[in-house]
């Protein structure tokens, strides 16, 4: 008899299932693929809008954006205003950082000072940051720290509780274990707590860089006169869409490769992690 | 002598739950030096917690645990916890694991050039003891499931440690790598002198390793009986099948089934069944 083809089934030599298969691995070009197109089919269909005479200031084509960088480069000092906004994130963020670390390793560490910080974060983390402009100015003033303090108000609360949720996540048993050899309170945070969390912590990090950099328009909200979100703000008063268009983008870009350099440093830092075969 | 491990009257209630939960009640034991007590019995009587709070890593609700005559108060060096879980260092390799405790204060201090000489040795020949040699430079999530479990061990005797606890060590391995495991166990109770104590749900597992049996039972957590192992100090797998080991084995058996509280319900069985007999009849 002959077999029923129609239903054969064929686990090894079956066609990869792409979009329905359950984490299954797909190929590295694969991946590539998609991942490419996933920019180039909205490019491609932004050109056909553009192209099919749509109104410049309602939605300019991307050539338009590329010739409003290439002159914003070189007649408004794009550079600079890249180069304040960089600063500001940054510094927000490593400030953010600088205190959320050791506070959130101290609340996923002492159930004490979980009771006495956490409800409190929690609560003010939901209070919008930019409703704290009017504070802000009226208590750091209007200069660059006001700018900064936005962007850390903004990313501070959130990121205190994700490092004390990646430091809660470390397994008791590790600590344990650690604790039946001997290890001291200061030991097991240095020698187990810490390097057990690392990778999730620099993965906190690259999420909250990226919220950081949400809250930089809002930030030259307050008194600026230089920066890409102040670019834009600006843009947006004159009708200049196609700078609109082009401050965004370049934030996306910007973000993108800083995002992209942290996967990439986690890759680096972290090879048993990277290791699996 | 006193005995190595003594557990006097030691109560343990958690009151964490919606209502408190009697995990050990009025617990006597007296565990000589060197010597192998396995413990089982039912799900839920409070293995986990004895060892937990003779480890340190648990408080006691009342009663004294004494070790060599001096009451415990906290995780020591001398005991040495092996968990059946997660509890190796993913970030360090294999050897960098076994080697830990040589990076605490309480090993390094008065560490003389000898003693370094002879950890790096004794790293070495753990290793070696535990088939890790082709592995030492791997990190613990390329290995086995078994070989995790050796690297657990070599780093908890890595401190010559006088107490070995271990809970359910083994219970996540196929039957072979538990038998080489039993084996490789025993080797390191002959060698080192090592008191150990030994939670398990095999029977079986229980008997060959043990000197004596600890049975618990169940609501409230509690010490049942204790049965001594009619069997020489020296065990090889055959005796698995000695009429005195099948005839504790068969004892122990229907002791935890006595004292564990759940029956299997012959009626409600046979209720389930022609329930889905219907079902067939009716499609
Ligand atoms: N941290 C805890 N908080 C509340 N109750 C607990 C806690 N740990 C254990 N218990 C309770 O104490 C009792 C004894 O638990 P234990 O883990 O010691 O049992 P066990 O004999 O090890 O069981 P198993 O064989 O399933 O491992 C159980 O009823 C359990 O629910
Ligand atoms: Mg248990």
């Amino acid at each position: 008899m002959k077999p029923d083809t129609s239903t054969h089934f064929d686990p090894i030599n079956r066609p990869p299932r792409l979009f329905l298969g359950v984490r299954t691995p797909i190929k590295k070009g694969t991946y590539w693929f998609l991942a490419v197109a996933s920019f180039l089919l909205p490019l491609l269909a932004w050109f056909a809008i553009a192209a099919s005479g749509a109104d410049k200031v309602f939605l300019p084509a991307p050539q338009d954006i590329i010739t409003r960088i290439a002159t914003w480069w070189h007649e408004d000092n794009l550079a600079a205003d890249i180069g304040i906004s960089l600063y500001r994130v940054v510094a927000a963020w490593a400030l953010s950082a600088l205190f959320a670390i050791p506070l959130g390793l101290m609340i996923g560490t002492f159930r004490g000072v979980q009771a006495l910080c956490e409800p409190l974060t929690d609560f003010i983390r939901y209070m919008p940051a930019v409703a704290f402009i009017p504070l802000v100015m009226l208590w750091v003033g209007i200069d660059e720290s006001a700018r900064i303090a936005i962007i850390f108000i903004g990313t501070f609360f959130q990121m205190v509780l994700m490092v004390a949720e990646d430091v809660r996540r470390v397994p008791m048993t590790q600590i344990e274990a650690a604790q039946t050899m001997g290890a001291s309170r200061g030991e097991i945070i240095d020698k187990v707590i810490l390097p057990s969390a690392k990778p999730a912590l620099l993965d906190t990090l690259r999420i909250t860089m990226g919220w950081a950099w949400t809250y930089l328009v809002v930030a030259e909200l307050v008194a600026a006169n230089s920066g890409l979100g102040y670019a834009i703000l600006k843009a947006q008063r004159f009708l200049q869409t196609d700078k609109i268009f082009a401050g965004i983008m370049l934030i996306g870009l910007i973000g993108f490769v800083i995002d992209q350099a942290f996967r990439l440093l986690h890759r680096k830092a972290f090879p048993w992690l990277h290791s699996r075969s | 002598m006193p005995a190595k491990i003594s557990v006097r009257g030691v109560n343990k209630v958690f009151a964490t739950g919606a209502q408190p939960v009697q995990a050990l009640k009025d617990a006597h034991l007296d565990i000589a030096a060197n010597e192998f007590v396995t413990f089982v019995g039912a799900s839920g009587c409070g293995k986990s917690t004895l060892l937990r709070m003779i480890a340190g890593l648990e408080t006691r609700t009342s009663g004294a645990i004494m070790v060599d005559g001096r009451t415990m108060t906290g995780p020591g060096i001398d005991r040495a916890m092996i968990f059946q879980h997660y509890s190796l260092y993913p970030w360090l390799t294999v050897r960098e694991n076994i080697r830990f405790c040589r990076q605490l204060k309480v090993h390094t201090d008065n560490r003389t050039a000898a003693d370094v000489e002879a950890a790096s040795g004794r790293a070495d020949a753990l290793i070696q003891l535990m088939g890790l040699s082709h592995a030492e430079q791997a990190y613990t999530h390329q290995l086995s499931g078994g070989m995790q479990q050796r690297v657990a061990i070599a780093r908890a005797l890595m401190s010559r440690p006088e107490i070995l606890l271990m809970d359910e060590p083994f219970g996540a391995l196929d039957a072979q790598t538990r038998e080489v495991m039993h084996d490789l166990i025993r080797h390191v109770h002959r060698i080192e002198g090592s008191t150990i104590l030994f939670v398990t749900h095999d029977v079986e597992e229980a008997i060959y390793l043990g000197q004596r049996i600890v049975l618990m039972a169940p609501q409230p957590g509690r010490i049942d009986t204790i049965y001594q192992v009619p069997l020489p100090k020296e065990r090889h797998q055959d005796m698995k099948l000695a009429p005195e080991f099948l005839a504790l084995k068969k004892v122990i058996l229907e002791r935890i089934r006595e004292t564990s509280g759940i029956k299997t319900d012959l009626q409600q069985l046979e209720k389930l069944s022609s329930l889905a007999s219907i079902d067939k009849v009716q499609a």
